[in-house]
Parts: structure tokens; C-alpha cells; sequence
């Protein structure tokens, strides 16, 4: 039997209408255009895309905080579209927004976390237990008594992301996570979503548009003006530097040089995505 | 300079007063200000200062950090003290001009004055052994029965807490769009009070915007947290009254019969 999909999305479209003051329709955007999407559990996804590629907006339907217009979106099995399923949609995809500061509630760091939990009802103590268990998996224990405006961008983002975990999401979106955080923080945030992913076993959807942060995922998503235009693996689609260029995302310096040196005539490989990788690829064409 | 703005001015400490409940806190608080406002007598008085004395002690909050509040309500005090002085009628001491000092007046006027000053002590000794999370936990579980009356108490709780979490964000804001218009040749601190306030005008709206802008995101963010309102929720820290709040839920209601004996037997002995 085949495994059911965390998030299978079938000719999904939405459009943002915007209207003058008599309520007539003014322009029509349409922000996603057939987006169709299969995530199966435990997977690594990467969404990339510039600015204003829809990507966001996909976010914000798989955690049921838009509708869509047309077409169809089951996450773990259930149609996000219909009200009745809204809190069960949210509650098995957590969603970690782009600026830290605007999505932390509470003055205290384990309280944060604990508001998840709180409003789906958890018994205390079970709460207690799921802060402690979440503020672990991000490597934020020691933090739990802190007040969040103290902390750097890279550990409130973590903190975001174990109030997500303490709500035991099947998927976490991210939109953006890293968006506003230094080049430290970062590399923090995407460790900490790469730990949650081996050994939690989380599906994540990563939405960005640094591609460096997607060289790890098992899947990527490019999107632009709303539509899918292509996917495959990472290795896949860093080959293909050219067309990336063309979807205004800017390649990975490493993968840039090993696809300008092949264009130049030395025998490498694509879709070089390390600098490892590419001293091993350069060594042995020395070697020849 | 803006960063030194705290609120609710906690004090940590780990004293008796600071583990209380923060209902019985509350409760204690306007028990003792009714009670400053009603009495009557020296022996009532002298009652009320050695209860604030005591609490004093027992919350090892250093007395400075009191009489730091004292110093934002001076003025209050000497036109309080000034209008009692001159304005009560009675059996006339000094007389200068049209002005004249009874007897009765200096007695309101340290009477008022000093109970200005237990007032502000007496609360501020509330703010200082309290977070101001734990007021607001306080306050939504003191006010729980008034939503019978549909009164959205949990809400007005959210919000508060929502609020306090905010200001030092939004003050950080405010200092760094200062900051970005002084760059630009802004002037915020010379000419007169009406130009001060003009000169507000470029700070206070990209202030709101943004403020408005964080509000959509917030809200976003506790939607998708599956935030829906008070109903169905549980809470992480739910309040529970311990032994040492009943204790101090007697010593309150022992303290105000007091009072209020002690008021009975001044009106009806002494007049």
C-alpha cells in the first residue's frame, strides 16, 4: 500500500482581489496558479523563490489561514478548506513565521512555548512536560526563564519553534525563517530544523529563497509568478544554473564557479553543491 | 535613554510577600486603601503604620526603591497639603492677609499627605513583589465571575499581557526611528512645547504603522497556534491558593475588622 501524503495539493489557485470602496472588483492577483504538491511524511522540502513567487501564500494553505479559490488541499488527510477541519489542519502543521519578534505571545520563554499547548486544551502538567521536551529539541533549555527580548534573532526563532513543536505538529512550515537573522543565527535556526527533522522524524517545508539552506533538503520546489516551474532533488536542479538564473535566484557561489569552470571546458560534473565536492571533482581532473 | 523605562518596576526577591498569591495581593491592596480612606483616630493610625511597617519588613524590597515612587507624586503632595491647609474653616491660628491657617486645617493637611504617602507605598509594594504576568493572571482570575455579564475577561487579560510584552519592543522602535530622523537633520529636543510636539509628528506615524503592521503579524502567528479565545483553554501555571495565601487572607480581614472597630469606638468616644 502506498504511504498516505502529509500534504497533497491538487490544482491548487488562489487570487487576492482587491476592491475599490463600492465593493467593485478592482484587479485581480493571482497569487498561485495550479500549485500541485505531494509531501510525504518525515521528508525534508525546500520551496524556493524570489519575491512575490506565491510561496508564502502556499504557506499560509497548508496552515489553514487561507482558503483557496480553487482546487483542492488535504493536509494529514483532511481538506483544509473546510472550517470544521481548521484547527486539526493548524494543529498538525505548525507554522514559524519570517520576523521572530512578531510571533512570540508571552514575556517568558517557557510560557511561549506553552501557549500552544494551552489553547488546544493540553492538561497541565503534560504541558510542562511538552515545554520542557521542545525547548530541548532546539537546544533552548537553558534559556526557559528568560525574557525573549534578550535573546538573539537565531534563538527567539528557536524558541518560535519549539512553541510549534510543543503542539506535536506532524509538519512545520517555515516561511522565511532565517529572512532576518545574521549569518550566525541562521546557520543556528537551520541546524536546530535539521536536528527536529533526523531525529524527530518532523516533515518540514522550508520556504526561502537562499539557496544555500536548500543544499540538505530531500526535495525542492521552485516557484515563480505562483507556479511550480520546477523540482526534483537539490543536485537536480543546482544543475541547471541557467534556467535558475532566469527564476531571479541568485545559485550558490560554489556551484556558480563549478558550472562557469565546465562552461570553460575542464570535464566536472553538475550540480556541484559543496566545496568539498568540488575539490574532489577538481582533484581528479588533475589527476587525468 | 529610552531603554530605562520598566514597567511595573519588579523587584526580585524571595520573600514570603513575593510568593503570595497575586489575588490575595490585589485583594490585600484595596482592603488597605479603603481602609487608609476611612479611618479615623491616632490609635487607627498608628494601626495602619505598623501594618505597613510589617509588610515592609517582610517583603525585603530595600526601603529606596519606595520612596523612589514618592518622588513622582511631590507636587501632588504640597498642592494637597496647601489646599487643606488654607481652605478648611475652623478655629483660626495665623491670619495673613486673606490668608488664614486653622487648626483643623493643619490636621487635614498632614492627615491627607500622609495618607498619600502610605498609598503610594502600599502599592507600590504590590508592583514591586509582583510580575506584572502575574498581575494580569491575577486580575483575569479575580474578575472570572464578572463574565457572566459578558464581560470578555480573558480577552482584556490577553491583551494586557500582549501589551506589556510589546512596550519594550516598541520603545526600542521608537528609539531607533529617533535615532533615523535625527540622522536626517530632525530636531527633537529644541523650541517651545507646541514645536516639541510637532516634531513628534514624523516619529509617532511611522510608530503606529508599524505598530498596526506587528498587530497582523501577531495575530497571524496566534491564529495559526490554534488561539481561539479563552474557551476550551488550559493554562500552563494555573493560580492555586496555597496555605500561606488563606494565612494571609486572615491577617487581611483581622486587620480591616480592626479598622474599622477601631473607627466605630473613635466616632462614638471621642467625635
Amino acid at each position: 500500500m502506498k504511504e498516505q501524503n502529509i500534504i497533497e495539493a491538487k490544482g491548487l489557485v488562489h487570487e487576492y482581489i482587491r476592491r475599490d470602496e463600492e465593493g467593485n472588483v478592482e484587479a485581480i492577483q493571482t497569487a498561485l496558479d495550479h500549485v500541485n504538491l505531494d509531501v510525504r511524511p518525515g521528508q525534508f522540502i525546500a520551496i524556493l523563490g524570489h519575491n512575490g513567487s506565491g510561496k508564502s501564500t502556499l504557506a499560509k494553505h497548508i496552515n489553514a489561514l487561507l482558503a483557496p479559490t480553487e482546487g483542492t488541499l488535504y493536509v494529514d488527510g483532511k481538506d483544509a478548506s473546510k472550517e470544521e477541519n481548521v484547527w486539526d489542519v493548524r494543529q498538525s502543521a505548525g507554522m514559524v513565521f519570517q520576523n521572530p519578534d512578531n510571533q512570540i505571545i508571552a514575556s517568558v520563554v517557557e510560557e511561549d512555548v506553552g501557549f500552544g499547548p494551552e489553547n488546544i486544551g493540553v492538561p497541565t502538567e503534560e504541558i510542562w512536560q511538552r515545554v520542557e521536551e521542545s525547548l530541548k529539541s532546539v537546544g533552548m533549555l537553558e534559556y526557559r526563564t528568560h525574557s525573549p527580548n534578550k535573546l538573539s534573532g537565531g534563538q527567539k526563532q528557536r524558541v518560535a519553534i519549539a512553541g510549534v513543536m510543543a503542539m506535536k505538529p506532524k509538519c512545520i512550515v517555515l516561511d522565511e525563517p532565517t529572512a532576518m537573522l545574521d549569518p550566525l543565527g541562521r546557520k543556528e535556526v537551520l541546524k536546530a530544523v535539521r536536528a527536529l527533522n533526523k531525529q524527530a522524524g518532523v516533515t518540514i517545508i522550508l520556504i526561502t529563497h537562499y539557496m544555500e539552506e536548500v543544499v540538505n533538503a530531500d526535495y525542492v520546489f521552485v516557484m515563480d509568478e505562483g507556479k511550480v516551474v520546477m523540482k526534483g532533488t537539490p543536485r537536480s536542479i543546482f544543475s541547471q544554473v541557467e534556467e535558475l538564473q532566469e527564476y531571479r535566484l541568485s545559485v550558490p557561489q560554489i556551484t556558480l564557479l563549478a558550472h562557469e569552470l565546465k562552461k570553460s571546458g575542464l570535464p566536472i560534473p553538475d550540480g556541484i553543491l559543496t566545496r568539498d565536492e568540488l575539490v574532489e571533482a577538481l582533484l581528479s581532473v588533475g589527476q587525468q | 535613554m529610552l531603554k530605562d523605562i520598566t514597567l511595573g518596576q519588579y523587584y526580585p526577591a524571595d520573600s514570603i510577600l513575593h510568593k503570595l498569591d497575586p489575588r490575595v495581593k490585589l485583594f490585600g491592596t484595596m482592603i488597605y486603601i479603603i481602609s487608609l480612606f476611612s479611618f479615623r483616630g491616632i490609635p487607627a493610625f498608628v494601626l495602619a503604620t505598623i501594618f505597613l511597617i510589617s509588610i515592609i519588613r517582610i517583603s525585603k524590597v530595600p526601603f529606596s526603591y519606595m520612596v523612589k515612587g514618592l518622588k513622582s507624586i511631590v507636587v501632588l503632595m504640597i498642592i494637597t497639603g496647601i489646599f487643606n491647609l488654607f481652605l478648611t474653616q475652623g478655629e483660626v491660628l495665623v491670619q495673613i492677609w486673606v490668608f488664614k491657617i486653622t487648626y483643623e486645617g493643619i490636621k487635614n493637611a498632614v492627615l491627607m499627605v500622609v495618607r498619600l504617602i502610605y498609598l503610594i507605598i502600599g502599592t507600590s509594594l504590590m508592583t514591586l513583589t509582583t510580575t506584572p504576568n502575574q498581575l494580569t493572571d491575577g486580575l483575569e482570575k479575580a474578575l472570572m465571575p464578572l463574565e457572566k455579564i459578558k464581560l470578555p475577561v480573558h480577552e482584556i487579560a490577553m491583551m494586557m499581557s500582549i501589551a506589556l510584552r510589546f512596550i519594550p519592543i516598541l520603545v526600542e522602535e521608537t528609539d531607533k526611528i529617533m535615532k533615523a530622523q535625527m540622522a536626517r537633520g530632525a530636531d527633537f529636543e529644541s523650541g517651545n512645547i507646541i514645536k516639541k510636539a510637532k516634531a513628534m509628528i514624523p516619529l509617532l506615524v511611522p510608530l503606529f504603522v508599524s505598530a498596526f503592521r506587528r498587530a497582523n503579524d501577531l495575530a497571524m502567528a496566534m491564529e495559526a497556534r490554534c488561539y481561539h479565545g479563552g474557551h476550551g483553554r488550559t493554562k500552563m501555571k494555573p493560580l492555586a491558593y496555597g496555605v500561606a495565601d488563606r494565612k494571609a487572607y486572615v491577617v487581611l480581614v483581622v486587620y480591616f475588622v480592626l479598622m474599622l472597630v477601631l473607627r466605630f469606638v473613635w466616632v462614638r468616644f471621642v467625635g
